[in-house]
């Protein structure tokens, strides 16, 4: 920290203790380190789809990251096993961890079993991004879909999940939803654990 | 009534990114908007050159017969002005709540190209809110 007299004698990253993750950082520069991600990966791809996947890919590493210190710090070295239970953790305990608040909705998609959705009305990545006309349903929460990816994919849940715009009644803006749809091995296993 | 006419932004080499017209006088095609734009960009930089103080940063505001002109530069040159009804107060802080939703809808989206013409919807959206809020407080003082 800047300005702190004292200065400590430099440690080893491993000798520190686990920070509690009450920090924050400022919204504004997140926004612009964003900015700058979406507008770097741009300048490497020739699609929108690309583009996505870069996104995505981006997330991935920090989900994978997200649950091991997570598991460590909040659960005692545990993770869940269970379906319903490592989506209720990424709905709640990821999600505060990464933008400060539960997520707005956890539900179960109707026509498949196979398919959650977790959805926010004004997802943090999207807070200053308008998306032009040009680049139709392209989503910045792919970001977001990456990290939930890293995440489930890390805990032994592979998934497939993508974000959309979803609009919304008497509302300007659409939502965007996170859609996962888990890999059948993971509701053959679920089936079997009862 | 309308306190407001119509909202200008101009870049930094005085092309004109952003224009709305807000109720029914003064209103501009086009082509009058760009040139007011860039007629503005230069009277500006004159009067910075002109004036008997030293470091002033140009007219901020153009009183008239039948419109007022405030004018905000920002520190990177880009000049938001809006011409408003004659008289009407408290204008330079509409133009610091623009300029914070610029910097905020505008520069941290990253599909915008820097000096390029301004088309976010979540700026429009934003900027006709604190407009509207603008002329409530208004009604009220």
């Amino acid at each position: 920290m800047i300005g702190v007299s004292k200065m400590k004698p430099y440690t080893n990253v491993l000798d520190r203790p686990l920070s509690k993750g009450k920090l924050e950082v400022s919204l504004s520069a997140f926004a612009f380190l964003f900015s700058e991600l979406v507008q770097y990966n741009q300048t490497q791809v020739d699609n929108i789809a690309e583009l996505e996947r870069r996104l995505e890919d981006a997330g991935y590493a920090v989900g994978a990251r997200v649950l091991e210190l997570l598991c460590h710090r909040d659960k005692g070295n545990r993770r869940e096993t269970r379906l319903l239970g490592i989506l209720s953790f990424v709905h709640s305990t990821v999600w505060k961890v990464l933008f400060g608040k539960v997520a707005d909705s956890l539900e179960k998609g109707t026509e498949h079993d196979d398919e959650y959705m977790i959805s926010e009305k004004e997802l943090l990545v999207n807070r200053f991004i308008s998306i032009p006309k040009d680049m139709g349903t392209f989503n910045c929460g792919a970001f977001v879909a990456g990290i939930v990816r890293g995440v489930l994919d890390s805990a032994g849940f592979p998934a497939i999940v993508t974000a959309h715009f979803v609009p919304m009644d008497g509302q300007q803006r659409p939502r965007t939803t996170i859609l996962i749809k888990f890999a059948e091995e993971v509701l053959q296993r679920e089936a079997r654990l009862g | 009534m309308a306190a407001i006419y119509s909202l200008y932004i101009i870049n930094k080499s005085g092309g004109l990114i952003f224009y709305k017209d807000y109720g029914s006088s003064g209103r501009m095609d086009t082509n009058d908007s760009l040139r007011v734009a860039s007629l503005w960009h230069s009277m500006h930089a004159i009067s910075q050159q002109l004036s008997p103080t030293t470091g002033c940063q140009g007219i901020e505001l153009l009183e008239a017969d039948t419109f007022d002109l405030h004018c905000f530069q920002s520190l990177t040159g880009t000049k938001f002005f809006v011409v408003s009804e004659p008289g009407t107060q408290h204008m330079d802080n509409l133009l610091k709540v623009i300029y914070e939703l610029y910097t905020d809808y505008v520069l941290k989206n990253p599909f915008y190209e820097m000096e390029m013409p301004i088309r976010c919807d979540l700026f429009d959206i934003n900027l006709t809110q604190a407009i509207q809020k603008d002329r409530v407080a208004l009604l009220g003082r």
